[in-house]
Parts: structure tokens; C-alpha cells; sequence
């Protein structure tokens, strides 16, 4: 957000439709919100900051783009900056996983949702938002890499590592249930986040 | 939505039969969870915030950076 260049103001038919637009995506930053950092009373906390700030920087908004995709910049950064002063440890939520298992029927298994949901939690974050774009989100490799800042081939990088270890994971069975508390994975991931925050993704708010 | 927001969901269902190979079942579960919060109603605190947007009009608090812990 460090971009400085001069911008029209917006007029009053502009702001509704900013303000529209963002409505629409409200949805979508949950859903967002709630893979990154798995409890959903933080995740909504995260969405509604991410509002705020988008409200404030709508100016730099350029109509016509994705909204979905700024906002889940902005989003991103939030996040990595609410790790930092460890207010997230990825923890998982029992509780909404039995929710989300009841819901939706047609899914021939749903019971390993809550395993995934789990595996998916002890991903290094910079692979977890990679799937998440990717694999939930539908993002292509292109928007996902705008969004968090990295080059493409990144990105395929992290969805790739990302799908192999959940493939094993939920292969074996063997998701560990504590991992992002420990002390240590929890040091390691702050590490990785370093890399993930020098990306910052603000390539695509400039966009 | 844009645009390219449709072409997103072809690309999904294409990675879906290519991407790295097989596509195991969780690829399912995972979108699953993502699309199961989409679809929950949005809670009030939301209809709230986005009412007050309105009100301040332009100027919402300049920063809350900073001011959080």
C-alpha cells in the first residue's frame, strides 16, 4: 500500500458500486479468511478489518477489476500481519468442521473433511494460501500469483508441495493433530512467513 | 463479477482432470469447505459494518493500524 500515484476521487455513483462490489465478495473473503486461519470467530475479525481497509483505500481500486482479488490482498496482508504478533496459530475448530461435515449432501465421503480441513491447517501458510486460491478459491496460477506477490512458477511450486503432502497425509492417515501449537512447527512457520511477507502481494493492488 | 471470475470456474473444473495428475478426492473436501462458507448467511455484524460504511462516508477511521493491541 505503498503506492503513491494521484487518484481521481471517486464520485458518489462510484463509491455505490464500490460498495456493491464489496457486498459480493464478502462471502468469498470468509471462506478465505477461514482457511488461513481455521477459527472462524478470527476469521470473521480478519474479513471485517479487511473491509475497513478496503473501504479506506477504495480510491486505489481500479473499477472494472477484480474485486475479489484486491480484497484478497489486502486480506492476505492482515493476515500475515496478525500472525506476526501471533494472534493465529492455525488452530483448528472442531466445532465447525462438524458443521460444515453435516451440511452439504452428495459427497460420497464427507467424513475426511474434517481430516483435510485439519491436514490443511499444518500446511506452511504460504502453501496453505496457495491451494486455497488455487484449489478452493479458483484462482488461476496467474491471479494467485498477483495476489500473494510471487512469480507464477511460485506458485505452481507451493500448490504442487502442497497437494503431494495432503495427498500423503490423507493417504496415510497420519495428520498430526498438534503440530501448528508446538513450539517449534510454530517458530518454523513464523519463519516462512518472512518470505511470504516480502512478496506482500502488491502487485496485484496496484493493478 | 468480472469477467474472468467465469473463466476461473472453467479453470477449476479443468485443473480438476489435469492439474498434477490425479485429482484425489480431497480436491472435493477442499472446495467443499471453501464453497460451505460461501453459501452461510452472512452474520449481522457484517450487515452492520457495511450499513456504517455508508454513514461515515468518506472518511473511515484514518488508520487502524497501530492502534490494535
Amino acid at each position: 500500500m505503498a503506492e503513491k500515484k494521484e487518484l481521481p476521487k471517486r464520485t458518489a455513483s462510484e463509491k455505490a458500486d464500490f460498495k456493491r462490489e464489496l457486498t459480493e465478495v464478502v462471502p468469498h473473503l470468509r471462506a478465505f479468511a477461514r482457511g488461513l486461519c481455521g477459527r472462524p470467530d478470527m476469521a470473521d475479525d480478519l474479513v471485517q478489518e479487511t473491509m475497513l481497509k478496503a473501504w479506506a483505500a477504495q480510491d486505489r481500486f481500479e473499477p472494472g477489476t477484480s474485486m475479489r482479488a484486491w480484497t484478497f490482498v489486502i486480506l492476505r496482508n492482515a493476515y500475515l500481519t496478525d500472525m506476526r504478533r501471533n494472534r493465529f496459530r492455525g488452530e483448528y475448530d472442531e466445532g465447525v468442521a462438524e458443521r460444515i461435515l453435516t451440511a452439504p449432501a452428495g459427497q460420497e465421503e464427507p467424513l475426511h473433511l474434517s481430516d483435510m480441513h485439519r491436514a490443511l491447517l499444518t500446511l506452511p501458510p504460504e502453501r496453505r494460501e496457495a491451494l486455497l486460491l488455487v484449489g478452493a478459491g479458483g484462482f488461476s496460477y496467474e491471479e494467485a500469483a498477483n495476489i500473494c506477490g510471487c512469480a507464477v512458477g511460485t506458485i505452481k511450486s507451493r500448490v504442487g508441495r502442497a497437494r503431494a503432502t495432503l495427498n500423503s497425509m490423507l493417504a496415510d492417515g497420519d495428520i498430526p493433530r498438534r503440530s501448528i501449537d508446538d513450539d517449534s512447527a510454530h517458530r518454523a512457520i513464523l519463519e516462512e512467513l518472512d518470505d511470504v511477507a516480502a512478496g506482500k502481494g502488491e502487485a496485484a493492488a496496484k493493478a | 463479477m468480472p469477467r474472468n471470475e467465469r473463466e476461473n470456474e472453467n479453470e477449476r473444473r479443468a485443473a480438476k482432470t489435469t492439474g498434477d495428475g490425479a485429482s484425489p478426492e480431497w480436491a472435493d473436501g477442499l472446495r467443499h469447505l471453501y464453497d460451505a462458507v460461501v453459501e452461510e448467511p452472512l452474520p449481522d455484524s457484517f450487515k452492520d459494518l457495511l450499513a456504517k460504511l455508508d454513514e461515515d462516508g468518506d472518511d473511515v477511521p484514518p488508520s487502524k493500524e497501530g492502534k490494535r493491541d
